[in-house]
């Protein structure tokens, strides 16, 4: 049982198959066609810049409407008896299991022109182009991720002793003190855990835009396409997704941290 | 009054969640490739039924589901307990790498494979096609096996192992009759998400698949890429029946057990 | 407890996909049982790996012919058929990926390139007796001049095909109505691949620019992508095979697309209609070539000769409706498909087109470079500023990394000096 042993076999693992491969990006980022050091990758790159920032943008947005809806959704159930909790907590997985392309798919279908929306907003008179805008990623992003934000946000609300809050009432607190002074801190590690979830994949997801969204791709998309005849170029733009989602992490994790102390 | 309004939210959060899957399989029925309604009909499910690509990927994605989650959760608990009896800073250094894959944007992991592939391809001459999606797999599920292992091991008593040396076993038999019984709900749990994940994975294969090798998702992919084509919807009606059986009948058998263990 | 439940899921989840996959085969043995037994008796001697366009052959739905099945069982060969989008895609596959393909169905400029990379195979001719039906007007060809490499298999020409419910019919003439503002609402949609989309933006560049022209300048493509990106503040969506759902769904009102397909589009959607573009259009051939790696030559040579069966070339060419080089073929189509303006074009407009030609490889990367930086570029860039790269963006992404790094950095040595002090703290005790 003291043994390293075991875990050569997974260390050689990642060495071959999560070290090199990044190595390989890295070095591809930083060299021209020719295998020569050269920044030009990043030069081509920064055509990009835009799309970049649109995407960051999208998944800001997301995140926070994720948030917003999550929030008092999660609460509620975390007040509920512990049978029904499951329950709730069954139905909210199930739609996660269907394939994601699919879930996409359902709202190209009900956003489309002449589709089911489309069609109760003419009868009401309202002519507007649902589909093909930056409204439709946000949605299909908010569909697709939302249940990334309830379960960690009930994970640890459903922790929270009622009679806490209970005891807050009693001493005279209002509906939104207690919330201030007790709930929010409490939860806050499920806000982090929910944010993460969320925005990393948002911001460098791919096909949701290019169902749902007209000319504007996101950074994903470009990624796939540029890959497609220029390596190099794509690698830089890898690199520096990574950059900024890791950089996001160690930040949202420091951020967690000092919370949990304070609290 | 607050439980009345909290419960209308809770049904509007799940009809967002459910009406546009039920939307999808609605229109399964539907004779006619549009979203005007044109009469029941059940020639899609045929037409699903007799499409030998999608029932060949049904069955690629099957192998590769299953090969890389047990590979994944061999490779994993094995990897769990050697980095557990490595030291400090050493260890997290460990448990890092085997993060990445997870922190990881899965499209920088996806390109960032699919150099390594076509490389490695070129140098030895092989084209990407099940064998570097089987590893590709093995390589994104291995650490969430890993993540499900490693708190089990912390909570293991060690001495519990020693006892059953101490008691005339041979450290194989204790190995496999404590330790492994003290491990099996964490690798059990690993394999599962494993498994999920595999079934489930996009980004990752698309890269990694070469140009030929079809998994479901990579056909759902085509399928709605291109024209609108019920065939999906009928694949969507099918996979949600699968989740909702398994989902209710593992339910009624946990309350089945619970009752017993009331009795 | 928690245990037995996800054990019991998995065993489920496996049980129930199983059974799916299983009675899926079983329901479909039922079905055509028949055929099936013949499967199992054909027992493949081989197989052949072909590489071929999106809807590109007759797959065999609504009572037209399935040629692949045909040739499974005429020849026990089994034949696995995957799909590209674009040249370029297939181009890349080709190159990039490592894979083998039998028989591929490149256009014109995408035969010469690949015959001069030395990437094709030269076809042995003595084992296509068919290539006799193959009209003498598409021997000889640029591409390929000493018809060594290249079957052909289809022809035509790009059009715009228009719904007439959101554009009133004929007031569409050319390329330039893709451009027109007024039809922003009824959605426009536009080529997702360079060559087809820098050439209708080259054609309307001013002074034009010759899209068939054998060598460009990379001026010539930056004006191309000026074109294009002025073109964003009125485009709907880049499309390919999307374009199929889009138009005939009545999603969008005007696109520009091959003109068999959108034979097949009006087909489905009454309201469409075509107009062959006043500026002339890209008049391109499709051919079946062997790429240099294959690995089953003579499977693929059956194949190939197969496809230029009279009847079974008719049955491709009715089924997506692009002209065939096949004179055996003629006899068997329908009156109606040969009268259509879109299958057989008048001479006089033939006359106005170009077929494209290979360019240099640094010229081509480079347009291919240009066209995903016109893809991605913001819409709301005004006609004036034609710039791809807004400064202010490189600036905010820069910015964002350098406040990353440091921040990290920062963390870092704060992460350092409080180990170090605890240290000091336990030294001290």
């Amino acid at each position: 049982m003291k043994t390293k042993r075991p875990a050569i076999p997974y260390i050689g693992w990642m060495l071959v198959f999560t070290i090199v491969p990044l190595v390989m990006v890295i070095y591809y980022a930083f060299t021209d066609a020719q295998g020569h050091f050269s920044l030009e990758p990043f030069q081509n790159a920064a055509v990009y810049s835009e799309v970049f920032l649109y995407s960051l943008w999208i998944a800001l947005i997301s995140t926070f409407i994720c948030l917003v809806l999550a929030y008092p959704l999660a609460f509620s159930i975390s007040r509920c008896s512990e049978r029904s909790q499951s329950m709730i907590v069954m139905f909210l997985m199930v739609p996660m299991w269907m394939n994601f392309l699919l879930r996409i798919y359902a709202w190209v279908l009900i956003l489309q022109n002449y589709g089911p929306l489309d069609m109760i907003l003419n009868f009401f008179g309202v002519d507007v182009t649902l589909i093909g805008n930056s409204g439709a990623v946000i949605v299909g992003m908010v569909y697709e991720f939302l249940p990334f934000m309830i379960l960690p946000l009930h994970t640890v609300m459903s922790k929270i002793d009622s009679s806490l809050i209970e005891a807050a009432q009693d001493l005279g607190c209002s509906g939104f003190y207690v919330f201030r002074k007790v709930v929010f801190p409490l939860s806050v590690p499920g806000i982090i855990s929910g944010v993460t979830m969320v925005f990393v994949p948002t911001a460098s997801t791919f096909l949701v835009a290019q169902y749902l969204g007209g000319t504007q791709f996101m950074i994903g998309d470009v990624i796939e396409r540029v890959f497609q005849s220029d390596h190099n170029t794509g690698s830089a733009i890898a690199v520096v997704l990574m950059v900024v989602i890791l950089g996001f992490l160690v930040f949202m994790n420091r951020f967690g941290d000092k919370e949990a102390v304070n609290g | 009054m607050k439980k009345l309004r909290s419960k209308i939210y809770f049904i509007i959060i799940m009809a967002f969640l459910y009406l546009p899957i039920i939307y999808l399989i609605a229109y399964s029925f539907n004779d006619g490739k549009t979203s005007v309604w044109k009469g029941f009909t059940l020639k899609w499910y045929t037409a699903l039924f007799r499409d030998s690509q999608i029932m060949g990927s049904l069955y690629n994605t099957l192998i590769i589901a299953i090969l890389a989650s047990v590979i994944a959760t061999i490779l994993g608990t094995a990897a769990a307990i050697g980095i557990y009896n490595f030291k400090g800073g050493v260890r997290s250094a460990l448990q890092n790498v085997s993060n990445i894959p997870i922190i990881n944007p899965e499209i920088v992991t996806g390109v960032s494979l699919m150099l390594l592939f076509t490389f490695a391809g070129v140098m030895m001459g092989f084209e990407m096609g099940f064998w570097t999606v089987l590893l590709a797999h093995i390589g994104f599920c291995t650490p969430y096996v890993i993540l499900n292992v490693t708190p089990r091991i912390r909570q293991m008593d060690s001495s519990l192992y020693e006892a059953a040396l101490d008691l005339g076993c041979t450290p194989v038999q204790a190995f496999f009759k404590v330790v492994m019984h003290e491990l099996l709900p964490g690798i059990f749990s690993g394999f599962l998400i494993s498994f999920t994940y595999s079934l489930d994975d996009f980004v990752i294969t698309y890269f990694t698949r070469g140009s030929r090798f079809q998994t479901l998702p990579i056909q759902i992919y085509t399928m709605t890429h291109q024209r609108i084509n019920p065939k999906a919807n009928a694949l969507s009606a099918l996979l949600f029946i699968t989740v909702i059986v398994i989902l209710l009948i593992s339910n009624f058998a946990s309350l089945k057990k619970s009752k017993e263990a009331a009795r | 407890m928690k245990r037995c439940i996800s054990m019991l899921l998995a065993l489920l989840m496996l049980g129930c996909f199983l059974s799916l996959s299983a009675c899926s085969s079983s329901s479909s043995d039922n079905a055509d049982a028949e055929e099936d037994g013949e499967e199992a008796s054909r027992g493949y001697q081989g197989e052949v790996n072909v590489y071929n366009w999106g809807e590109y052959i007759s797959p065999g739905d609504d009572g037209t012919v399935d040629v692949i099945d045909e040739f499974e069982k005429q020849y026990h060969i089994k034949v696995n058929y995957t799909n590209f989008e674009t040249n370029e895609e297939l181009y890349n596959v080709l190159t990039n990926s490592n894979s083998t393909y039998d028989v591929i169905i490149p256009s014109d400029y995408m035969v010469a390139r690949l015959r001069e990379e030395g990437l094709l195979e030269k076809i042995d001719f003595s084992n296509i007796p068919n290539y006799k039906y193959i009209d003498e007007r598409f021997k000889n060809m640029a591409y390929d001049p000493d018809n060594e490499y290249s079957v052909p298999y289809t022809w035509g020409f790009v059009a715009i095909g228009y719904n007439t419910e959101m554009i009133e019919e004929g007031s569409v003439t050319g390329f330039k109505d893709l451009w027109n503002a007024d039809y922003k609402d009824d959605g426009i949609l536009m080529f997702n691949n360079s060559r087809d989309a820098m050439a209708i933006a080259m054609q309307l560049c001013d002074p034009p620019i010759d899209p068939g022209s054998t060598s460009f300048t990379r001026d010539d493509i930056d004006r191309a992508t000026d074109k294009l990106i002025e073109q964003k503040s009125v485009l709907k969506k880049y499309v390919m095979d999307q374009v199929f759902t889009e138009m005939e769904g009545n999603q969008s009102g005007i696109a520009p697309y091959y003109a068999g397909d959108i034979m097949t589009m009006m087909d489905n959607n009454d309201a469409l209609t075509y107009c062959l573009p006043e500026e002339g259009s890209n008049l391109f051939n499709d051919a079946m070539c062997i790429p240099a790696t294959c690995k089953n030559k003579e499977n693929a040579e059956l194949f190939i000769n197969f496809m230029c069966e009279p009847e079974i070339a008719a049955a491709n060419a009715e089924y997506i409706c692009y002209g065939t080089p096949n004179t055996g073929a003629l006899e068997y189509l329908d009156e109606e498909i040969l009268e259509s303006e879109l299958f057989n074009p008048p001479d006089e407009y033939l006359d106005k087109c170009y077929a494209f030609s290979n360019i240099d490889d640094d010229i081509y990367a480079y347009m291919q470079k240009r066209f995903v930086e016109a893809c991605s570029a913001s819409a709301e860039v005004s006609s004036i500023e034609k710039k791809t790269v807004n400064p202010t963006a490189v600036w905010a992404v820069g910015a964002i990394l350098l406040a990353i790094i440091l921040a990290t950095i920062v963390i870092i040595v704060l992460d350092i000096r409080k180990a170090v002090r605890n240290r000091g703290r336990i030294n001290k005790l």
